[in-house]
């Protein structure tokens, strides 16, 4: 049914849908109206689940750990530091095994604090070994949810969903949200395939030794290559059934011509869509390809989709998170996947460019400006989107000239203060 | 595409005006996005929201800096330099006063604009009428459906009964303010271009 | 406390007193079907209180739930010497998660079992003292103030045994870890410090808080079992000497845990929601002295020199105990006096 609602409440509905048993969440923003709702809705008996209000998201992912584990379908949300808090925990329920679903309501990572969007606290995770998925509109968000417990069920791996914190968790579209029928017929009830059983005990969890921890490791590489597979079947299952295209590895805009690809995850992929077919009517050859599977790396569907057209390429890498020290996340990646044999594909040129940190709106205009310097062959190898330089600058040189210059980010800000 | 900045106060209900808003597009059949402007949750404190309609679906998610029409909650706010910021030759401009638009200082920019695109509306008093609290949200969206056009007085109507479904009194005061918020406005118009 | 016309002081299963007492008085570890819940071929130390107190611990919660447990476990001694891959000595459904969080795994346990409707099957969560004074303190508070339907026992050695006998919150004063050295002016843990679990647990009301020590092994089993007559929160803190880490006598593990018990040090006691309801009376007061020499983390106190005015201040906070629960007097005003056959029977309970 076609509905008028804000992102987290779509989640929330979709989630719902999907009859999660035990919900655990402690709130942070921008997640709190998902678990709101969804407390709601336990409390209403609208929704048969075990609600828990924990007390830190460290324990929220330890609750759905230990519910996941005696066999029910488990549900947790969090963000930024709240991510980082469970983040043993994350590492914790990949490594045993343990289908749980994770929404991520993507919000940066401080100091300083900061509550608004970027990708740095999934991006933190990305090794932990959940795969992690990357919703481009509400309607994905939604949809991700209930293709999320299919894919990590039947993988027995858990999966994060991530949404861009406020710009769609709090933004209200259209989104279509399927009937209860619908989500029953796609998703089966959990099977576990290890179990907390009194009539069958098992330990889970024990030590594994240097005799056998590659192997066991080995496995949950194993599990990632095989996601490879799952998250396109999942996802061509999901359009047959649902009637619309939603999930899978990448999604692509305009490439087939295109002589500069910006690539992207998440909801930027909106405004670059936008530039993109402006562009095209001023004659410049744009395309997108937006990344949904960031992990496992699609690297394979990524070589597949680039072609090996032996024509001047640029790829424009538009990063929301920032690698202290080495650059671009999704960059290093994107390079890897694309090197061959002899050092990697002589055409391609690509750019890093680090955008919408904490927050700071990616607007037409700096796209429209970033495509086309890129095309002009002005455009650095690696930059940073709307950066101010005078208020930069100004710091460093108060940092050169004095020992005490003070925290530097209550001097950029009084600076910008004084400016206004 | 039509596009539009609310301004008000936190705890004035900037964001759910938004909402209706979308609401009431979205019932129209068009393509509707709201949103706010993101901050710590602060009564008082100034707060924006944001609301785009179009007949395909939106792409764009930055917040709107050239908005068609400018609805603006709270007068105090008036004073704030750059609030028109950005208000397209053709806007629209509602502000909740019971003062006229000649007395609110906005002369300047009435001569920027249209004659009939500059109005204010008594919002807050006539919630505080029809509903009893001071939100003028509701009488703000009948006033800019009124001015604008830009939807339906019937379709947001149909959004205020649906948001407040669960609080029958509160539907049928905010509804009763949205439509007298509506005619007002109506009446104001003929006015105004009676005098042009 | 079992009330019985004769005292056979129990030393073993096959101790005299087990074979001449009738059938539904003996230790769970006396009959043949008893569950052997951590059963042998584990790597414990020899003297291992902690093993010795899971054993007895489990053995009665599983008599109790008739086999319907799941546990779960913090990472610590217990789940090291209990699960060295690729064996396990668990005979019971078991999780290890991680060192901070076995309450909350317990609670995802306890809510995933009631979402699917099978409150039939009990959880507990354990772990040492580590994992719950310190980095599982929110996890277990947490775990009470819900009143999530879990018992929790902490295995409580005094210290990080399982990473080298360092100091934690359960630390006592003076004693010798490995972040608290006999040197200087206040040798050993710092005095003034820590925090006292069962107490804390009993802060948050919780339907059952108890202590033990592996010394009295059948009080052991009664508050294991009588935890489950409870639904909701309940904590039970269990004294289990580490001969490794207190430099005692693999021999004295029990002895060392007797004397903690009638020096006053460690008070054995039952609370219902906030209150305690019995307290264990010191049969045969002994000066802390007596504890404090059996065990290397100590010495300090004795050579080169007596320290007479630690030993005195150990002394105090024992008395403080003997006063505060008063473990002198034969009777409790609010002590429950368990009837024989409701003691032992399942049904009586």
């Amino acid at each position: 049914m076609r509905k008028q609602i804000e992102g987290s409440r779509a989640v929330a509905e979709t989630v719902a849908l999907c009859r999660p048993q035990v919900i655990c969440a402690y709130p942070i923003t921008p997640q709190t109206h998902i678990v709101e709702a969804l407390g709601a809705m336990v409390k209403k008996g609208e929704l048969n689940a075990e609600f828990l209000n924990v007390e830190s998201e460290f324990a929220a992912m330890s609750v759905a750990i230990g519910a996941s584990a005696a066999g029910a379908r488990a549900y947790t949300a969090t963000a930024s530091q709240g991510l980082l808090y469970m983040s043993e925990a994350v590492y914790n329920a990949a490594g045993l095994g343990l289908p749980s679903v994770m929404t991520v309501a993507n919000r940066t990572i401080g100091a300083p604090i900061n509550i608004w969007n970027d990708h740095s606290d999934a991006m933190s995770q990305r090794d932990a070994g959940w795969i992690q998925l990357y919703a481009e509109t509400n309607q994905e968000a939604a949809d991700l949810q209930i293709q999320a417990f299919r894919i990590a069920e039947e993988l027995s791996s858990p999966v994060m969903v991530c949404m861009d914190g406020f710009l769609l968790t709090h933004a209200s579209e259209r989104v279509d949200l399927p009937t209860q029928a619908q989500v029953d017929a796609f998703l089966p009830p959990y099977e576990p395939r290890q179990v907390l059983d009194p009539h069958d005990p098992v330990s889970i969890g024990a030590m594994v030794g240097p005799e056998a921890f590659t192997e066991v490791r080995y496995l949950a590489f194993e599990r990632m290559r095989q996601a490879l597979e799952v998250i396109p079947a999942v996802e061509a299952d999901f359009g047959a059934q649902f009637g619309r295209g939603s999930g899978g590895l990448l999604k692509l805009y305009r490439t087939d011509d295109a002589d500069l690809i910006v690539v992207a995850l998440g909801s930027v992929l909106g405004p670059v869509k936008d530039a993109i077919d402006e562009l095209r009517d001023g004659g410049v050859k744009a395309g997108a390809l937006g990344i949904t599977t960031f992990r496992p790396f699609p690297a394979e569907a990524v070589r597949v989709a680039l072609g090996d057209d032996s024509r001047l390429r640029r790829l424009v890498v538009l990063e929301r998170s920032l690698a202290p020290g080495a650059g671009g996340v999704v960059t290093g990646d994107l390079r890897a996947a694309l090197a061959t044999g002899d050092g990697g594909p002589p055409n391609t040129i690509i750019h890093t460019v680090i955008a919408g940190l904490g927050g700071r709106p990616v607007t037409r205009d700096s796209l429209r400006h970033m495509i086309t310097s890129a095309e002009q062959g002005v455009l650095p190898e690696f930059s940073f989107l709307d950066l101010d330089r005078h208020l930069v600058d100004g710091e460093l040189t108060r940092i050169r000239a004095t020992r005490r210059s003070g925290p530097s980010a209550e001097n950029i800000l009084r600076h910008l203060a004084g400016r206004t | 595409m039509f596009q539009v900045r609310f301004h008000g106060r936190g705890g004035q209900g900037v964001v759910t005006a938004a909402e209706l808003l979308a609401s009431a597009a979205f019932r129209e059949d068009r393509y509707a996005q709201a949103f706010p402007s993101f901050g710590s949750e602060r009564m008082g404190a100034p707060v924006l929201s944001f609301c785009r309609i179009d007949d395909k679906p939106i792409r764009t998610r930055e917040p709107v800096t050239e908005p068609d029409a400018l609805l603006i909650q709270d007068p105090t706010l008036l004073h704030q330099a750059g609030i028109v910021g950005g208000l397209r030759p053709d806007g629209y401009v509602l502000v909740n006063s019971t003062r006229g638009v000649d007395d609110l200082g906005l002369a300047e920019l009435e001569e920027q604009h249209h004659v009939g695109r500059l109005l204010a509306v008594p919002a807050t008093s006539l919630a505080v009428a029809d509903l009893g609290r001071p939100l003028p949200g509701a009488p703000m969206l009948g006033g800019f459906a009124a001015l604008t056009k830009a939807v339906s007085l019937d379709a947001l109507l149909a959004a205020i009964a649906e948001r407040f479904g669960d609080r029958p009194r509160v539907a049928a005061g905010n509804s009763a303010a949205a439509r007298a918020a509506f005619d007002f406005v109506t009446d104001e118009l003929k006015t105004v271009t009676r005098h042009a | 406390m079992p009330y019985q016309r004769i005292k056979f002081y129990q030393t073993g299963s096959f101790a005299a007193g087990n074979r001449l007492l009738p059938e539904d008085l003996r230790s769970v570890q006396a009959a043949r079907t008893r569950s052997n819940t951590l059963t042998c071929g584990h790597r414990a130390c020899q003297g291992c209180g902690e093993a010795l107190g899971a054993r007895y611990a489990l053995d009665a919660v599983m008599r109790a739930t008739k086999g319907k447990l799941i546990a779960v476990n913090a990472t610590g001694c217990l789940e090291v010497f209990s699960t060295p891959f690729p064996e396990t000595s668990w005979q019971v459904a078991w999780l290890h998660s991680l060192f901070g969080n076995a309450p909350a795994v317990a609670s995802g346990v306890a809510a995933a079992l009631k979402a699917m409707g099978r409150t039939d099957i009990r959880v507990v969560g354990q772990g040492g003292d580590g994992g719950t004074v310190d980095i599982g303190m929110a996890c277990l508070s947490g775990m009470f103030e819900r009143n999530d339907d879990v018992l929790y026992i902490c295995y409580d050695n005094q210290a990080y045994m399982n990473t080298g006998v360092q100091r934690s919150g359960a630390t006592p004063p003076a004693a010798r870890t490995a972040t608290t050295p006999a040197v200087g002016q206040e040798p050993g843990n710092t005095f003034g410090q820590g925090k006292n679990v069962p107490l804390i647990a009993m802060a948050h009301e919780i339907p059952y808080v108890a202590t033990a020590t592996v010394a009295d092994l059948r009080d052991l089993e009664y508050k294991a079992a009588r935890a489950m007559d409870f639904h909701g929160a309940r904590y039970l803190h269990i004294l289990v000497p580490c001969p490794l880490g207190w430099g005692s006598s693999p021999a004295d593990t029990i002895k060392v845990a007797r004397l903690a018990t009638e020096s006053g040090l460690f008070p054995v006691f039952e609370a219902e929601a906030g209150e305690v309801v019995s307290a264990t009376p010191i049969r045969r007061r002994v000066p802390v002295t007596d504890y404090l020499r059996l065990q290397a983390r100590y010495a300090h106190l004795f050579r080169p020199g007596e320290r007479t005015d630690v030993i005195a201040r150990i002394q105090a906070s024992a008395d403080r105990n003997v006063s505060r629960f008063g473990l002198l007097h034969d009777h409790h005003p609010e002590r429950k006096q368990p009837s024989l056959n409701a003691r032992t029977s399942p049904e009586g309970r």
